[in-house]
């Protein structure tokens, strides 16, 4: 029960930081909460928003995929070498591109479910695996000619707001997710599996099955994350996202969510993407150098894994305290 | 000795040396593979091993080597060190600023300042995984973006060349002794020191403990948080090091030296037999890794394959790499439960 608390305060406190820090750019940073603002920190945020997802349900069963950007990169190429190549349907285009993914991240599921590889071995494999095929694909080219109503139809806004429609496609997911996670039985045994795999399994988990779709959703996200970034930027290339999966990880843990698994929630993790995305966006506007932001990424990651720890130890000792002061209180008169 | 006790006697030594076998056929297994590279290459394409081409191969390895040997101490304690990257760009930028501040240093000061300096900066990383109790992959994670931050807050875009480095620092970056190249014979002494600790040190077997099972080796009465600070120290002064052969080496430096090597030195653990687990594996294992991802990312164009065939080949050799090792380490186990069953 303490420890639900305790995951509860720690959303409350991103939440709180994301609010707090917005509004004291918008007053401090000009430009920072104007529409155009919110239009370039939603256009970020959207592929590391597709991608953080999955990769939340999987850190909270104890494992990890590293290889997301790669999927990311290869299904870009993939997917510009076919329009060069003479398909030209978007409908399939995206088939294709989603299958692939699916195909990528069943592969690592395999590995790791079927051969009981560890994930963080097996998609450094992968990571480098796949952007290789990336690479095997595209070499240093980019395909960069995409039919103009594509790349606009991608990044189009909501009808009388500045922010890209594809916000609505990952509050969608987001809620499937969320539903998921925190409403289902498949939820509650991915906490379970993450707390104590062996336990989970005995307890009718399907540790293995279940670990093995998290890996394909996983691979379809990044894939559609790949899509949008492709038209985003009208620009197919090999190292299209290249690091991106550290910048997830990153936003994931920042979150909340305890990289050996049972704890976290999908509330704390989009609001740390959100926080990562106006924090940049804002410092930019300040003129403040990206590589502060760099910093301050770093910062608060430990941070958000010192600081629980920190507060847990004072409250233990507090807690100590408390017990020994009132195993001596019948003999001794408190003196304050 | 009692009848009753040299069966299970001579039982755990042959379990002990089977174990042990197993752990020389890792070694063996990366060992084999370089060679067969080797060998086909150079069959393909004889030019692949004249003395220029092994030099260049061994300078290549040299700084991958000695990051790869840091790291294998620290996942040998089941832990993960990403900020190494970031502390070889560090240190390097820092090699650099030494020099231009003050040229006259001798050259050992300055590998010795580099030492230390990626020391302190495993010192951070340490003192918050063994004092906090934070995981390390997290807190390394922040602290590869801390430490490249500075690195681009100090450098604000500008590049120390070669010019601002004394020439005969820059030598030991191509220079040779004996055959072979300087950088390959400081990544010897350190794979070669770190390998004996390891090995005959106490304190080296029980990082070992500490990897395969950390709340056993607590209860033995292993001070696992200091081992722990220490690996991290120790890994921090290794890519400290590196970086000061990195500007050796190459001569011109910006804030983007070393960018995104950390999962390369991963994955030259990971291939040279190095459980992801800890617990097991060799530093010999993690440097012969790195010499064999170096060798493959040489030798593919020698032997004419798309140059951008390198990442996809080393990410099969990974899966490879573990695949091996998990059905060596369920061999192994298996016989040791069937030796196990047929005593008792």
């Amino acid at each position: 029960m303490a420890r639900l608390r305790a995951v509860g305060s720690w959303d409350a406190v991103v939440v709180i930081a994301l609010v707090a820090v917005s509004i004291i750019g918008a007053l401090a940073i000009e430009g920072v909460g104007d529409p155009r603002f919110w239009r370039f920190v939603t256009l970020e945020a959207i592929p590391i928003a597709l991608i953080a997802l999955p990769m939340t349900l999987i850190v909270i069963t104890g494992e990890i995929d590293l290889s997301v950007a790669s999927v990311l990169g290869l299904t870009c190429t993939v997917m510009g070498q076919l329009w060069v190549s003479g398909v030209t349907s978007l409908p399939l285009l995206i088939a294709i591109s989603l299958l692939l993914g699916a195909a990528l991240g069943a592969v690592n599921g395999l590995f790791i479910t079927g051969f009981g590889l560890p994930s963080l071995a097996v998609t450094i494999g992968t990571l480098a695996l796949y952007r290789g095929l990336a690479y095997v694909v595209l070499g240093d080219r980019a395909v960069a000619n995409y039919p103009p109503e594509w790349t606009t139809a991608a990044i189009k806004p909501i009808p009388g707001t500045t922010i890209a429609w594809m916000i609505l496609v990952v509050a969608a997911l987001a809620v499937l997710f969320g539903l998921v996670l925190h409403a289902t039985p498949i939820g509650r045994g991915l906490y379970a599996m993450g707390n104590n795999a062996e336990a989970a399994h005995f307890a009718g988990v399907k540790v293995g099955l279940t670990k093995f779709w998290l890996f394909v959703a996983s691979g379809v996200m990044s894939a559609l994350a790949g899509l949008f970034w492709t038209l985003r930027f009208a620009s197919a290339r090999a190292d299209n996202g290249i690091g991106l999966e550290l910048a997830v990880v990153a936003a994931v843990l920042l979150g909340g969510v305890s990289i050996f698994g049972g704890r976290g929630a999908l509330l704390g993790v989009f609001a740390a993407v959100a926080l990562l995305g106006v924090m940049r966006n804002g410092l930019q506007l300040a003129y403040v150098p990206a590589n502060t932001l760099t910093v301050i990424t770093g910062s608060l990651l430990i941070a958000s894994v010192v600081g629980p720890n920190v507060v847990g130890v004072l409250r233990e000792r507090l807690r100590s305290r408390r017990r020994r002061r009132r195993s001596t209180a019948p003999t001794v008169t408190p003196t304050t | 000795m009692t009848a009753v006790a040299s069966p299970s006697a001579t039982a755990t030594g042959r379990g002990a040396r089977l174990a042990r076998r197993a752990f020389v056929v890792r070694e063996l297994g990366i060992g084999l593979a370089l060679v067969l590279l080797v060998t086909v290459t150079y069959l393909a394409n004889p030019r692949f091993l004249t003395a220029q081409n092994i030099k260049d191969l061994l300078l290549g390895s040299a700084i991958l080597a000695i990051l790869a040997v840091g790291q294998a101490i620290v996942v040998i304690t089941r832990n993960v060190d990403l900020s190494v990257g970031s502390i070889l760009g560090l240190s390097a930028f820092a090699t650099g600023s030494v020099f231009v501040a003050s040229p006259g240093l001798p050259i050992p000061v300055v590998v010795l300042l580099g030492l230390a300096f990626g020391a302190v900066l495993g010192t951070v990383n340490g003192g918050l995984i063994a004092a906090a109790r934070v995981p390390a992959l997290v807190v390394t994670l922040g602290t590869l973006y801390v430490f490249r931050g500075v690195d681009y807050m100090w450098a604000q875009g500008r590049q120390i060349n070669a010019a601002d480095m004394p020439s005969g620092f820059l030598r030991m970056g191509s220079a040779a002794m004996a055959g072979l190249p300087v950088l390959a014979l400081f990544a010897v002494v350190v794979l070669v020191a770190v390998g004996y600790y390891l090995r005959h040190f106490r304190s080296g077997r029980e990082l070992y403990a500490i990897g395969s099972e950390p709340a056993a080796a607590r209860l033995y009465g292993i001070p696992t948080g200091r081992r722990v600070f220490a690996a991290f120290v120790a890994s921090g002064a290794l890519a400290g090091l590196a970086g000061v052969l990195h500007a050796a080496r190459f001569g011109t430096l910006d804030a983007n030296a070393g960018l995104g090597s950390e999962l390369n030195v991963v994955a030259a653990v990971v291939v040279g037999g190095v459980a992801i687990f800890g617990g097991s594996g060799s530093v010999y294992g993690a440097a012969l890794g790195a010499v064999l991802l170096t060798t493959i990312r040489a030798a593919l164009p020698v032997l004419g394959i798309n140059p951008f065939w390198q990442d996809a080949a080393v990410g099969v050799l990974i899966l490879a790499a573990i695949g091996l090792d998990r059905a060596l380490s369920a061999r192994v186990g298996r016989s040791l439960r069937e030796r196990k069953s047929s005593h008792g």
